[in-house]
């Protein structure tokens, strides 16, 4: 029986390594400026208005970017970074209003009002065409497709007769 | 300097008393049908400039004075400060910047009131003149409200036993209380950018005002036919040439001074100077379908009503606090006042609207809907379509707040999502709609003025596409900007065309004297070449904008693209006007070739206490450079961190706005060759 027994950390290693790994294993790469600023981008600054955090120039905004660097480090993901920076300051640090509840309202009422104008302009239009035949607009010549341009050619031309 | 500030203070009141009574003689005048108390309104409208320019000019005294027992002075000036920034710190704050509104306003009505009312029309143009002086004078007697009892630039500074107070006048038992020294202007307004921008847009909103006067004039004399918008054409024009102008001097200077890497971050304040640019837009297009076929003249009441309110809207937006939380409007007495104030007059334009309902019936049809008009009105709907985004987006966060107390933030992926496509849309449509007639048009004539453009347009493709852009946006961008540019440009130069082949001109003469004969249409296309050279800038920077950012030590570099960025030293220094400037010297190389010397630095104002970063830039047609040095190290000066910019294209923005000022002035020059509309016009 002792003789397999050292077999069993190997075991365990293939079968959870990386919970093996987590604890033996210190990291080693500091996330860079440009991989803390793709996170900072899409986060505001909690305290200024309406300042991104990869932009704004307080120091409290670079020890919230040092604190996205420490969690990247310890192999948090985007989304967990924004859940945590959302759980300590609220809705707010995410650039657009999260997805529930009211907001629903912020995403749909632009376009509802977008499709209700061009109802409207659809009626407008038809209540106001007539039939191509009686249709009163600018003569246009032979040769000429564009109106502004045979009137142009028409006064130029009784011009040089005068 | 005591009394200067009792002059100002004693005008600005008289200001006010004299609106009021021009209001009141207006009214009363229009009443009566008496000529007397009308033309007493007008001299009343005409005295509000001197007055309030004595006002004007009796602050920019105490400013440059340095009288820092003025508030305001105090606020925004300092010893250290020049003396251009003194006086252009009139609008660097809250109070002046009103008053500045106020008397930029008396000018643009008390020039109204010199045209020649009854030169033209039989002097039926007369019959406005009481309503129009009615409508100036109510929006400046709100703004000298504002002034006199609720934001006084004149108010001073006060010891009393309880403490430091402000007041107008000297409280019992208090004595004068003069600081040292200013706080000094906001250091990010310490710019070219900013010296200018203000006045600029400023005078783009309040020249609405006149626009607006002018149709609520019509809707109550009952004079809906068009004369009113052709009287306030050039007014117009005017308004959106320096609302234009103003947007985009606002950009540069956000460029130049934030340090963001770009022009334009969908910030509320921003957001809420573009709303009524979007409104008068779309007005100075529906316009002409009113002149041309007689349609649409309930659309621009509400268009002209709109930008009227965004106007005030955005002041408010901007200076009641509420863009911070609501509950500073609540604690604002601005605020309400403002809110009052848009409220009334949007329902009192709208009751006139409504009045008048019947009377504003078309006066022709839409026949087609590739017609101009058609194209125009779709043109509506796509800038009420961006309208709604942007109200939407300032907006929202206050709703958001007040229902629920939840603060959000509604930032640059929502307007650029939402957004996005109506501006293709626009694009699209600003270069098809001068292919085709007012009345009736077809596919096949639009066909037939097409094709050339188009096929151009598709070499435009084929161009990107070589240059590795597989982006399938930019290759649609690129594409619809092409299309409008040639459809533009093909359209001038069939007018030239055929004035050089009729009249036997050089081409060059042709192209000269082709837009004189129209330019109004042909500074309109100058002014869509301009859109799509503009339009260029803003695709470089939205889509293929990149950007690094690291520290390093002297003789290292970062690379972007095919740019090598090396730090060469950095130098720590104070100057006289009170900054403490840290300055990186860099070495830019492309391609390993070696550029340039930039120097990107950060100031430190020790009035304002505050810090600014000023980019370095590279520019060049092809792209921008811009290097900002984001932090770096006090004691050794050997390390800094930079974040660099690679910003394509970004250059053609700025270029398009010196074509589009140039096509304004086109546009904005009397037709050549006919006296026939001096006086019949502004």
């Amino acid at each position: 029986m002792k003789t397999w027994f050292f077999l069993i950390p190997l075991l365990l290693l293939l079968l959870f390594p990386s919970a093996v790994w987590a604890e033996t294993v210190e990291p080693t790469v500091v996330p860079s400026d440009d991989e803390v600023n793709a996170i900072a981008k899409n986060l505001f600054c909690p305290v200024c208005e309406n300042t991104p955090l990869d932009v704004c120039p307080t120091q409290a905004c670079a020890q919230w970017r040092e604190l996205i660097r420490l969690k990247l480090a310890e192999g948090w993901t985007e989304e967990q970074i924004k859940e945590y920076f959302v759980a300590q300051y609220g809705d707010r640090v995410l650039a657009e209003p999260p997805r529930s509840g009211l907001n629903w309202l912020f995403y749909l009422l632009v376009p509802v009002f977008f499709l209700i104008g061009i109802v409207i302009v659809g009626r407008v239009l038809r209540s106001m065409r007539r039939p191509a035949g009686n249709a009163p607009g600018m003569a246009v010549p032979a040769g000429e497709s564009d109106p502004y341009l045979a009137k142009m050619e028409e006064e130029l031309r009784k011009r040089l007769k005068e | 300097m005591t009394i200067l500030s009792n002059i100002g203070l004693s005008l600005l009141f008289i200001t006010f008393l004299v609106s009021l009574y021009g209001i009141f003689a207006a009214v009363y005048g229009a009443r009566r049908n008496a000529v007397v108390w009308v033309d007493s309104a007008r001299n009343a409208m005409l005295l509000t400039f001197p007055l309030l320019t004595l006002v004007v000019f009796s602050l920019v005294l105490l400013l440059t004075g340095g009288d820092f027992q003025v508030a305001y002075v105090y606020s925004v000036t300092s010893r250290a400060m020049p003396l251009y920034l003194k006086i252009t710190a009139l609008w660097g704050g809250q109070a002046g910047s009103l008053l500045f509104w106020s008397w930029l306003l008396s000018a643009f009505i008390a020039a109204v009131t010199l045209r020649r009312w009854g030169s033209s029309h039989a002097g039926r143009d007369r019959e406005f003149l009481p309503w129009v002086i009615v409508v100036g004078l109510i929006t400046l007697a709100f703004f000298l409200l504002l002034s006199n009892f609720i934001e006084n630039p004149f108010e001073r500074y006060w010891q009393t036993p309880a403490g430091e107070m402000t007041a107008l006048f000297q409280p019992k038992g208090a004595l004068p209380l003069i600081p040292m020294d200013g706080y000094g202007m906001n250091p990010l307004l310490r710019h070219p950018g900013m010296v200018l921008h203000p006045p600029l847009q400023y005078l783009g909103f309040v020249a609405f005002v006149v626009p607006y006067a002018f149709a609520m004039a019509a809707l109550i004399t009952g004079r809906t036919d068009d004369r009113w918008l052709r009287i306030t054409r050039r007014w117009t024009l005017f308004a959106w040439l320096f609302l234009s102008l103003g947007l985009v001097l606002g950009s540069w200077w956000a460029y130049q001074v934030l340090g963001w890497g770009g022009y334009w971050g969908w910030d509320p304040v921003e957001t809420s100077a573009l709303m009524p640019w979007l409104t008068g837009t779309a007005f100075l297009h529906s316009l002409m379908i009113q002149e041309r076929r007689g349609l649409f003249k309930r659309w621009n009441i509400i268009l002209i009503t709109l930008t009227y309110s965004l106007v005030i809207l955005g002041t408010f937006l901007t200076r009641s606090g509420v863009l911070s939380s609501v509950h500073a409007f609540a604690q604002s007495a601005i605020g309400p006042l403002f809110f009052a104030f848009i409220s009334i007059s949007f329902v009192v334009s709208l009751s006139l609207l409504l009045y008048r309902w019947n009377d504003l019936r078309a006066e022709g049809q839409v026949n087609s809907i590739l017609s101009r008009e058609a194209l125009f009105l779709f043109n509506n709907l796509l800038f009420m379509g961006i309208l709604a985004v942007c109200l939407w987006g300032v907006t929202y966060p206050l709703i958001s707040e007040l229902l629920t107390g939840q603060k959000v933030t509604v930032g640059p992926p929502f307007y650029e999502r939402a957004s996005g496509p109506l501006w293709g849309g626009l694009l699209f449509l600003m270069g098809i709609a001068p292919l085709s007639a007012w009345g009736k048009s077809t596919l096949a004539t639009l066909g037939r003025g097409m094709w050339k453009p188009l096929a151009a347009s598709l070499v435009v493709v084929v161009l990107v596409l070589v240059l590795e852009v597989r982006n399938p946006l930019a290759v649609l961008a690129f594409w619809l900007s092409g299309l409008t540019f040639f459809i533009t440009l093909f359209q001038y130069l069939r007018g030239v065309s055929v004035r050089s082949r009729i009249a036997g001109e050089p081409w060059l003469t042709a192209l000269w004297r082709v837009g004189g004969r129209n330019r109004r249409r042909y500074g309109g296309y100058i002014i869509h070449l301009a859109m799509v050279l503009m339009g260029l800038g803003i695709i470089g920077i939205e889509m293929f904008q990149s950007e690094t950012q690291g520290a390093l030590n002297r003789d290292e570099s970062l690379r972007l693209d095919r740019y090598t960025v090396q730090f060469k030293s950095l130098r720590v220094f104070d100057t006289e006007d009170g900054r403490n400037v840290a300055q990186a010297v860099m070495h830019v190389y492309r391609d390993g070739r070696f550029l340039d010397e930039y120097k990107p630095r950060r100031e430190y104002y020790y009035d304002a206490q505050q810090q600014v970063t000023i980019p370095s830039i590279r520019s060049t047609l092809e792209d921008d450079l811009y290097i900002i040095l984001a932090d770096w190290q006090p004691m050794t000066a050997t390390n800094a961190t930079f974040k660099i910019y690679h910003n394509p294209l970004v250059k053609w923005l700025w270029i398009g706005t010196y074509l589009f000022i140039f096509g304004m002035v086109v546009a904005l020059l009397p037709r050549e060759g006919t006296e026939r509309q001096r006086g019949d016009e502004g």
